[in-house]
């Protein structure tokens, strides 16, 4: 009964997720290694060790979980989508709480597997439609990953001196920005599809379709313009906290940020904004590694993260939109959350392109040319501080 | 007179049997001696820089990022031909060369007065303030001088008022507070340094009519180079090696260490090749140390 009704779930989650792969990938192929996935779930292993964010995982959900299936989880806290792929390599590791830039890494390298959805019931109709069936975590039709939650890269600025909020991203870029030497920018390669970004908007001679599609001359571009922006760059910023002292410090008064850190700054005059040439942002999906012992439990720590209440307790935890929007009805305390980091506002998400691991496919679909990697970026981000 | 022969210590022979059996077996005992220093040096120290040594000459598949075992000087040469990688070389060399400038400067002057001029309290007093924040965390000492020069900060705090500005985060600060963590290193040396000096060689150079600086220039320098260079070793490397000081309050100032660090995951092979440059310039500098004569004096 249970069973059937299952079946119906997933079967319409499945087309769902096909229908909008085709709408949102333009039907790319990508070459990846052919990984099998898991027909059915076996009696539950022991544990289960992941490579999560911060906040992730908390003993208040961990602990039902190893009651209702005996799978111990023991946590590694990672602090960049970097460190999560290299530990995510060692083999040590069954699940990951990647981001999109991550995740196509592990997907193209083989080390993650296609995921059975049916599997996983809370896998389900509730999911935030902007995050299923996404370049970053589907390929070839295929799911990788199971949503977490989402959170936008916004301009953050200092009301008390910019006396309202920027329309455009070109006080970040522009060598003209009236806070020249107070700005701060997201230390690392991915932070090369923001300026991308900003040239679709400004630059549309350059065509570029997809912020992570870039080819040589585009990604050359997106380089000049990082360049320039290196010579008004107060501080990049890797560290939250070292973040938030600078706003709060006065040091910094407008960059790249997200809601959750805007909020820690508890100071009235800081605030967040989406710009009008859109933004990029962070997608994060739940991924088994393809050499795990532990796949059931990996399953079943998927499908219980998935229920409302836990991955909004998740969502809550850690200061982003939940993947599963069927929390935000629950409570008002909930939907006042949802409200903040708008979770169900999906024209808001159409607006953020999620991070995507670029690749030597172009993922816009173009096969005229060759994109730059991630590699090309790592290297090209390099130069850029100089 | 028995009573006496029971108290007596038994005879040495069977006292110490280790000396004994190692009396004869000079191999051994040398044996015994290196063993447990040359398995820390050679088993981790020295095997852990020829895996990364080796590293360095890997490549990493484009499409992956994974590393793979190969052979290629690429990474070395991106060194020398990126002129990123380049600048932040030479710049990081630069900041290296300033902080020792800076420390000596500060500590031969301290360490005269120290040692020949204060009473024995105020010298132990200044012995404790020099030596009491290497007592601190060197992390919290690099947040310290954060906050110092913070736009909402201490200097803007205590001296706005007079119309002095913070200089907001950048290269100097960097240099600034690398000084500050590492002035120890070279402020103890030089102080012990002129403590051994005689005070008849003051004495000798006043009747000889030397001035002030004279003196220190002619007489006091001269003696303490080998305490100099001792307490530059320690600047001067631990500067090149430093990265947590740029990247919190050098602003956008990146150096060697910042080029690793973001590397270490992103592509290994280049941390590694970078992580050579700091090497060989130390290797460089003991070389013109050595140059000196002032090693075999140290």
């Amino acid at each position: 009964m249970t069973r059937t009704k299952v079946g119906v779930a997933s079967l319409i989650a499945v087309s769902a997720l096909l229908l909008s792969s085709c709408a949102t990938s333009n039907e790319v192929t990508l070459d990846v290694p052919d990984v099998p996935m898991i027909d059915e779930i076996g009696a539950f292993e022991e544990e289960l060790n992941i490579i999560n964010w911060a906040g992730f995982v908390e003993p208040a959900w961990t602990d039902q979980f190893t009651t209702d299936t005996g799978c111990t989880v023991n946590s590694r806290v990672a602090g960049t989508s970097d460190e999560m792929v290299t530990l995510m390599r060692t083999g040590q590791y069954d699940i990951v709480s990647a981001s999109g830039d991550a995740a196509l890494r592990l997907i193209v390298g083989g080390d993650v597997q296609p995921l059975n959805v049916e599997l996983i019931p809370n896998f389900s109709d509730d999911i935030a439609e902007g995050m299923k069936g996404q370049i970053y975590d589907t390929v070839n039709g295929k799911p990788y990953g199971v949503p977490i939650g989402r959170g936008a890269n916004l301009l953050q600025y200092n009301e008390d001196v910019t006396g309202g909020a920027p329309d455009s991203w070109d006080v970040v870029w522009e060598l003209d920005s009236p806070y020249a030497g107070k700005v701060t920018a997201y230390d690392a390669p991915i932070y090369i599809a923001d300026a991308a970004v900003y040239l679709m908007y400004h630059n549309p001679e350059l065509g570029i379709e997809n912020p992570y599609a870039l080819d040589e001359a585009q990604l050359a571009a997106a380089v000049d313009l990082l360049k320039q922006q290196n010579q008004i760059i107060g501080e990049y910023w890797s560290d939250a906290v070292a973040q938030i002292t600078s706003f709060v410090g006065g040091n910094t008064v407008v960059g790249t940020s997200w809601e959750v850190l805007a909020k820690f700054a508890d100071t009235p005059s800081i605030k967040t904004t989406l710009p009008k040439e859109g933004s990029t942002g962070w997608f994060d999906a739940w991924l088994v590694s393809s050499s795990t012992p532990n796949v059931n439990c990996a399953y079943a720590w998927m499908d219980y993260t998935s229920q409302p209440a836990v991955n909004g307790a998740i969502a809550m935890n850690f200061g982003m939109a939940p993947a599963n929007i069927a929390f935000c009805a629950s409570s008002p305390e909930a939907q006042a959350h949802c409200d903040l980091y708008a979770a169900e506002d999906e024209e808001f998400f159409d607006r953020i392109w999620a991070w995507t691991t670029p690749i030597e496919q172009c993922v816009d679909g173009r096969t005229d040319v060759k994109c730059t990697s991630f590699q090309d970026w790592t290297n090209a981000w390099l130069t850029v501080k100089g | 007179m028995t009573q006496q022969i029971d108290q007596a210590p038994p005879p040495a022979k069977h006292s110490k049997p280790i000396s004994t059996f190692l009396f004869h077996r000079e191999k051994f005992r040398l044996l015994a001696l290196l063993s447990l220093p040359m398995t820390w040096l050679v088993g981790v120290y020295i095997v852990s820089l020829f895996l990364l040594l080796i590293t360095a000459f890997w490549v990493i598949n484009p499409f992956t990022s994974r590393v793979s075992p190969g052979f290629t000087l690429d990474n070395f040469i991106s060194v020398f031909t990126v002129p990123a990688y380049l600048s932040t070389s030479l710049r990081t060399l630069g900041m290296a060369l300033a902080v020792t400038a800076i420390s000596t400067l500060f500590a031969v002057p301290l360490g005269i007065f120290m040692a020949k001029l204060a009473s024995p309290l105020m010298r132990n007093l200044l012995a404790v303030a020099i030596t009491l924040p290497l007592w601190a965390g060197y992390l919290v000492k690099i947040l310290a001088m954060r906050l110092v020069f913070t736009e909402n900060g201490f200097i803007n705090w205590a001296l706005g008022p007079l119309g002095v500005a913070s200089p907001g985060f950048n290269m100097w600060v960097t240099i600034l507070t690398l000084t500050y963590l590492w002035f120890p290193y070279m402020a103890l040396p030089v102080f012990t340094a002129i403590r051994q000096i005689p005070n008849n060689l003051f004495d000798a150079s006043a009747d000889l009519g030397a001035s002030g600086f004279g003196t220190i220039f002619r007489v006091v320098v001269p003696l303490i180079v080998p305490a100099i260079i001792a307490g530059s070793v320690f600047t001067f490397s631990l500067s090149l090696g430093d990265y947590l000081a740029a990247r919190f309050t050098g602003g956008s100032t990146q150096m060697i260490g910042s080029i690793i660090a973001s590397n270490i995951n992103l592509n290994p092979p280049v941390a590694a090749a970078f992580s050579m440059v700091p090497i060989a310039f130390v290797v460089m500098y003991l070389m013109v140390a050595r140059r000196t004569g002032s090693l075999e004096r140290m």
